[in-house]
């Protein structure tokens, strides 16, 4: 027990402070959890978070995938192959008549059905067609830019590979799948570029100035959330001339679909500045003369990034099943590109989905993806704050 | 109460009359209209073109007259509730559409319905279960709920109705029932149709709702005055019913809002793929030929069913809560 201070309001014990005194040093885990930066906080608090980094690696490989989406595919997306038209799936099969072969498909054999009139395909146990692998194949250019001919996996000479089945042109299903990737993935991407930067200008610049200013953006935003988004959507992407280049309509596609989806961004933003500028901190730059865009983009929105990380990767899935539904109907990404959407399309009629199974395969990474994004957004959430809780 | 539903009905006149401006830009967005494709199509087909009725529909809806003049001319026609005319169709809006906004809005209606229905026992029950092994189920069938796009789903159910039970369960009714007038037959066999939709353009709200109001009544169970209440000896059931549930229950009125746009845009695809008597397919085709006057009024109507949904969960809400009632509160 120390002695009470006395009369004087401002005693200070003379003695050397020495803040281990008490509690005794602070542990190597407990100095490096107190002087990490906020952005290592976020990241030891999301990597507790088990689905979430499953869903981040199966994200990171499946983006790193498009990349080499060529390399990968067994054929091209636009390869036809007229005599497997509608085929079936090929099983991949490991053991012939109980004898190991390695990996290997049986062939087809087909015959015409007469009351029908449709091929009939069966898989023809004479016919062992075993996988080659690192072997070369249909030549391509890497992104369109690379030649190579070097293939993940290719069917034996003369023998064919068509894992998912093939669709009326006799294009290899899980190759387009693969290829599709590449649209759908990044249309999310792109689209949420566009939200985003829409999204915190206009939220912040709603939230920041209040008043009238605040009241236009937020009747506006009022007025876009009472459209129904896919009609909407599907009014604005029949705005598109049909003479655009696939390319061109594309991006025209991922505009439309961020050009809607800012809304709910530009929500958060606002509530967030409303509540952070009157912090010090804000007040203290304001007072040192900085201008409104310094204060909003280098002091307030930084102290909410995280947020809006996690709240942008909550809307990536519903722009990847927009351009979905968009293609889908015929009004999204043009035929020449490939997308799941456009795959699906081959899907619109109930006889060809029972008939032809198959083509409905890329529901599988949709849905997988979509649900990726949903449990990484989650983590990214709950990971968003280091500092509350515990 | 009634000086607040003055001002919500205020409020709405301008946020109508932008939607009409968006909707009538976004119909002219198109380069060319119907007319001119309409006539290069039948000169393709080498058929006579009837001169004096495209003049003359020309002349009755303005097409050679500026984009304001033709805006004011359209939007007096809707105020006079003259929708326009269909090219396409070659008759009035209103007779296309007809029953089709009305049974957009029973799908949409019962599908809001069939959301509570489902979401409210199972939230509480995972809210109160929590980190249980059937909330965690629960929870992962909401997210699946959510990541499986609608007409996907519709795409699966039709497979599997025509592989289980060999039948098409598409449409609305019963095909005998088509062309017959509205009978009390007729209304049962809608209805034996209409959960199909329903469950389908559900899934996707449902789990949003469930785990919303798992999240809120999570929130409020841990406030002190339940803890209070529980440890003096309030039974659990009563604990949970009086008051939190109570608190919990203002994001579904509140959600009428959001979940209305999200069910209309929903069952626009699903009913295309369904093919079912509402909105959504016609509206695809009304924009695919350039049928400005029916793709617009379409765009219209779903706009303004999403105004008075969230005008009555306005209502509602300041009904339920009087620190809405009286200004200053926050809806949401």
């Amino acid at each position: 027990m120390r002695q009470e201070p006395v009369a004087d309001e401002h005693w200070v014990d003379p003695a050397p402070f020495d803040p281990e005194e008490r509690e005794g040093p602070l542990t190597a885990e407990q100095m490096r959890f107190s002087t990490a930066s906020q952005w290592q906080l976020v990241w030891w608090r999301f990597r507790r978070h088990r689905l979430a980094m499953a869903s981040l690696w199966f994200l990171a490989l499946l983006y790193a995938s498009t990349l080499v989406t060529e390399f990968l595919a067994p054929y091209g997306p636009h390869t036809r192959h007229a005599q497997f038209i509608n085929a079936p799936p090929q099983r991949l099969q490991l053991f012939h008549e109980g004898r190991f072969v390695g990996p290997f498909v049986y062939g087809y054999g087909f015959r015409l059905d007469r009351a029908t009139l449709r091929r009939e395909y069966a898989p023809d146990p004479a016919k062992i067609q075993p996988l080659r692998f690192f072997c070369r194949g249909e030549p391509y250019r890497l992104l369109g830019l690379v030649p190579g001919d070097l293939h993940l996996v290719c069917p034996a000479e003369r023998g064919t590979l068509f894992l998912l089945g093939t669709d009326r042109l006799g294009r290899d299903v899980l190759s387009r799948i693969l290829y599709g990737a590449r649209v759908s993935l990044t249309v999310g991407l792109v689209g949420i570029a566009v939200s985003f930067v829409l999204g915190i200008v206009l939220g912040g610049i709603s939230g920041y100035y209040g008043g009238w200013t605040d009241n236009v953006v937020q009747r506006s935003i009022e007025v876009i959330r009472s459209f129904p988004t896919i009609p909407l959507w599907l009014s604005l992407s029949a705005a598109m001339p049909v003479t655009w280049d696939p390319l061109w309509v594309y991006f025209g596609i991922t505009i439309i679909l961020g050009l809607i989806d800012w809304t709910g961004l530009a929500r958060a933003v606002r509530s967030k500045i409303l509540s952070l500028r009157e912090e010090e901190f804000a007040q203290a730059a304001r007072l040192m003369g900085a201008r409104p865009a310094r204060i909003i983009g280098r002091h307030l929105v930084p102290s909410f990034t995280s947020h809006l990380i996690a709240s942008a990767t909550l809307s990536i899935p519903g722009m990847i099943l927009g351009e979905t539904a968009l293609s889908f109907l015929g009004l999204g990404v043009r035929a020449p590109m490939v997308s799941w959407g456009v795959l699906l399309n081959e899907a619109q009629n109930v006889n060809v989905v029972a008939l032809y199974p198959w083509l409905l395969f890329p529901v599988v990474p949709v849905v997988l993806v979509v649900l990726a994004f949903n449990f990484l957004g989650d983590g990214l959430r709950d990971a968003a704050d280091p500092y509350a809780g515990r | 109460m009634l000086r607040y539903v003055v001002h919500r009905l205020f409020v709405m006149v301008p946020t109508l009359l932008a939607i009409s401006i968006i909707t009538f830009v976004i119909i002219q967005l198109p380069p060319g209209d119907f007319l001119s494709a309409h006539i290069a199509e039948l000169q393709a087909q080498g058929e006579g073109v009837q001169q004096e009725k495209i003049e003359h529909l020309r002349q009755l809806y303005g097409l050679d007259q500026p984009m304001w003049i033709q805006y004011l001319r359209w939007l007096w026609g809707l105020l006079h509730g003259d929708l326009g005319w269909s090219f396409e169709y070659d008759r009035p809006v209103s007779e296309v559409i007809g029953d089709r906004v009305f049974l957009t809005f029973i799908v949409s209606f019962a599908t809001v319905l069939f959301t509570w229905l489902i979401a409210f026992p199972i939230g509480v029950y995972s809210a109160t279960h929590q980190y249980s092994w059937a909330d965690h189920g629960l929870t992962f069938l909401g997210f699946l709920g959510l990541a499986t796009p609608n007409f996907l789903l519709a795409l699966v159910m039709l497979y599997f109705a025509n592989v289980w039970f060999g039948t098409s369960i598409g449409g609305l009714v019963d095909p005998h029932y088509l062309d017959q007038p509205l009978s009390w037959a007729k209304f049962l066999s809608v209805l034996e149709h209409l959960w199909i939709p329903v469950v389908i353009i559900g899934t996707s709200g449902t789990a949003g709702m469930i785990r919303r109001l798992r999240a809120n009544l999570l929130d409020e169970l841990q406030k002190p005055y339940v803890v209070t209440a529980r440890a003096k000896g309030c039974p659990p059931g009563r604990a949970l019913v009086k008051y939190p549930l109570r608190m919990a229950l203002n994001p579904f009125i509140a959600d009428i809002g959001s979940l209305l746009p999200e069910f209309i845009s929903g069952s626009a695809l699903v009913s295309v793929v369904l093919s079912l008597p509402t909105t959504g397919p016609v509206l695809v085709r009304a924009l695919q030929t350039q049928d400005m006057y029916l793709a617009g009024s379409f765009l219209m109507l779903e706009a303004f069913l999403v105004v008075i949904g969230v005008l009555v969960s306005d209502l509602l809400l300041a009904w339920l809560d009087p620190r809405i009632r009286f200004g200053g509160g926050q809806a949401r």
